[in-house]
């Protein structure tokens, strides 16, 4: 018995040693970054031209501790639950109507804010966020379709349901995203990707499902590699992902159907948790800038949010139909609205059965 | 002596049975706490009542057995007769060594080196062009989600089995050859009998763990192979939706349990027929 205790005893030590350790090592880390000039920017994985950190840090005097998150989901937990007080974070669209909603953002003062007017105002007042109270826009994509040249004649693909037709037979690679796949059914049908009415769900699925013979493989982050690698001729992904598969492979083309598609947006959020405001109203204030936003598009490769940017950009970029498409290809995007649990659920059941249907 | 030896195994299982008690009994009851917790609706079976009526999770409980079934099945023809060799070879730790070692290679690695071997360009296209064949499409196909499934379950089949065989006291082959039975007698009537406590652990190392695979249906399968392993991905990554997640989990364990039960008793059976 005195074994046991001693044991026990022995593991309890060995807790409180660890336990000392963990706590005397964020408790530096602390000191570290809550210096009054350090600020912790939120964003997703080599999503900023590292330079533009440095050149702030010169510019500026506010440090920056940039942290990465690899999905809204985890971002949106790792905010909430608030061991780190995040100053700058970069959600899409869908989740900062959802962080807003849970009371996790701050309020922007606008009084604090410059460089608005670079913003295109086509990104601005989104549904999402009614008059930018809380977010503004960073960069933005699209849904489209990522083909292969030599294989597709991508004049044929002006509208979606030309994913159907019979000679792309086991040739289709779709991303493994209810809301995506759904989406881009129900705009084959002339709905809206945010519907909510059982009846068009159900004949999206029922359409989605007569698309079987001509899928290959449903697929997550990997669908690049297989697209690049040439294992499918044509893939539904989003142009971000589109954007880095055509540099690994010369063939590869991306194209947004006419009939519309989904706009996504990535933004600019203060979460309410901060506690270096400034700092964090100087860096939004800095990647506004026309000069250092070009930098970062440049560096990115997605679209620019800023129009003042945008005109810096090389002409070639500037014309790139299938990253800045067109005014009545752009005029016909929709962005997600946030689903509450019930309506995620039934997008995901249908998605379920679709993929359920093939094996 | 013998009370501190009595005093060190007290010691021994008060500090495994705290261990069992937070990381194993724990976690199992807040997997079914999380489970009959609905939101909104309190704690009610409506999850599992929604799982049993449900046509597609009940589609996807019997792909999941099916699969897995399969798996365990190839497995287990492959192993068999590899172990029988390993135990009759000269350095059978240095061959033993070999089987062991992918498994100290990260799975998701291994996965990915399929994709270049199965690719459309991959190299056993390659091989294929070379004579003279056309290219196949092996990607995304069942038999290719069967053989990386089975490829990577391998060692855990082959170990137990290796095992066992060498357990077997080598008298008992050979008189049974000296009484005149022949090799494949001795190989029904005495080795395989013995070995059964391998093949059992064997198969229910690969079985369990083959139920809730999710990786290798998205990455090889290409989601054509949906398992419930998929399915608790989702519930707890897209949709957040834990609570039906856990009620999935709830189910697999239950179907594990019951494979175990049911395995395990027939087999007892069998040796009391042989008795």
């Amino acid at each position: 018995m005195k074994k046991l205790m001693m044991t026990f005893g022995g593991i309890c030590l060995v807790i409180v040693a660890l336990l000392g350790l963990q706590w005397g090592l964020t408790a530096s880390r602390n000191q570290q970054s809550s210096g009054k000039d350090t600020l912790t920017f939120y964003n997703w994985g080599d999503y900023i031209d590292p330079s533009i950190l440095t050149d702030f840090t010169k510019e500026t005097g506010y440090k920056v501790n940039y942290q990465t998150f690899d999905s809204n989901e985890a971002m949106y937990t790792k905010i909430q639950q608030g061991g780190t007080n995040f100053d700058l974070a970069v959600p899409s669209d869908y989740m900062v109507a959802k962080l807003k909603d849970a009371g996790l953002l701050a309020k922007l003062d606008k009084k604090q804010l410059t460089g608005m007017n670079n913003l295109n105002p086509q990104f601005l007042n989104q549904s999402f966020d009614r008059g930018n109270q809380y977010s503004i826009p960073y960069f933005w994509g699209t849904l489209g379709i990522l083909y292969n040249k030599k294989e597709v004649n991508g004049s044929e693909l002006t509208n979606w349901s030309a994913l159907w037709s019979a000679k792309y037979r086991n040739q289709v690679l779709l991303v493994d995203s209810a809301r995506d796949i759904l989406g881009m059914t129900l705009i084959s049908q002339g709905k809206s990707v945010n519907d909510q009415n059982v009846a068009d769900l159900a004949a999206a699925q029922g359409k989605l499902s007569s698309l079987m013979p001509n899928v290959k493989a449903i697929v997550g982050d990997e669908l690049k590699l297989y697209m690049a690698q040439g294992e499918g001729s044509l893939a539904v992904t989003y142009s971000g992902e589109a954007k880095n598969a055509m540099e690994r492979n010369p063939d590869l083309a991306y194209t947004v159907p006419e009939d519309g598609s989904n706009l996504w947006l990535d933004n600019l959020v203060i979460p309410k948790s901060a506690e270096h405001k400034q700092a964090a109203y100087a860096l939004m204030n800095y990647l506004n800038r026309p000069d250092v936003a070009a930098k970062n598009a440049q560096y990115i490769g997605y679209a620019t949010a800023n129009k003042a940017a945008y005109e810096r950009l090389p002409k070639s970029v500037q014309n790139d139909k299938a990253f800045y498409p067109k005014q009545s290809v752009l005029d016909r995007l929709q962005v997600y609205q946030n689903f509450d649990q019930h309506w995620t659920q039934l997008y995901n059941d249908a998605f379920l059965e679709f993929k359920l249907g093939k094996s | 002596m013998n009370s501190t030896k009595k005093r060190f195994t007290e010691a021994y299982l008060g500090v495994y049975g705290l261990w069992l008690l937070a990381f194993v009994v724990a976690p199992l009851l807040l997997l079914l706490i999380q489970s009959l917790n609905v939101p909104g609706q309190g704690l009610s079976l409506a999850n599992y009542r929604d799982f049993f009526t449900s046509g597609p999770y009940l589609a996807m409980t019997v792909n999941s057995i099916w699969y897995a079934f399969l798996i365990t099945v190839i497995t287990l023809g492959i192993s068999y007769p590899l172990a029988l060799c390993l135990t009759k070879l000269k350095h059978r730790q240095f061959w033993l060594l070999l089987v062991i070692l992918p498994t100290w290679i990260n799975l998701l690695l291994k996965t990915y080196a399929f994709i270049g071997l199965l690719g459309k360009d991959g190299l056993l296209n390659q091989s294929i062009e070379a004579m003279g064949f056309g290219s196949q499409q092996l990607l995304f196909t069942n038999g290719a989600f069967l053989l990386v499934a089975a490829y990577i379950e391998l060692p855990f089949m082959v170990l137990p089995i290796y095992n066992a065989l060498l357990d077997i006291d080598p008298l008992l082959p050979a008189a049974s050859r000296d009484l005149g039975a022949s090799s494949f007698q001795t190989l029904k009537k005495i080795i395989w009998p013995l070995s059964m406590p391998g093949v059992k652990t064997g198969v229910q190392t690969v079985f369990i763990p083959s139920l809730s695979l999710f990786m290798i249906t998205r990455l090889i399968g290409g989601n054509k192979v949906i398992t419930l392993g998929t399915a608790i991905e989702e519930h707890f990554l897209v949709t957040q939706n834990w609570s039906f997640g856990s009620t999935i989990g709830v189910v697999l364990i239950i179907a594990m349990a019951l494979t175990m039960a049911l395995t395990t008793d027939r087999k007892k059976k069998k040796r009391r027929q042989r008795k």
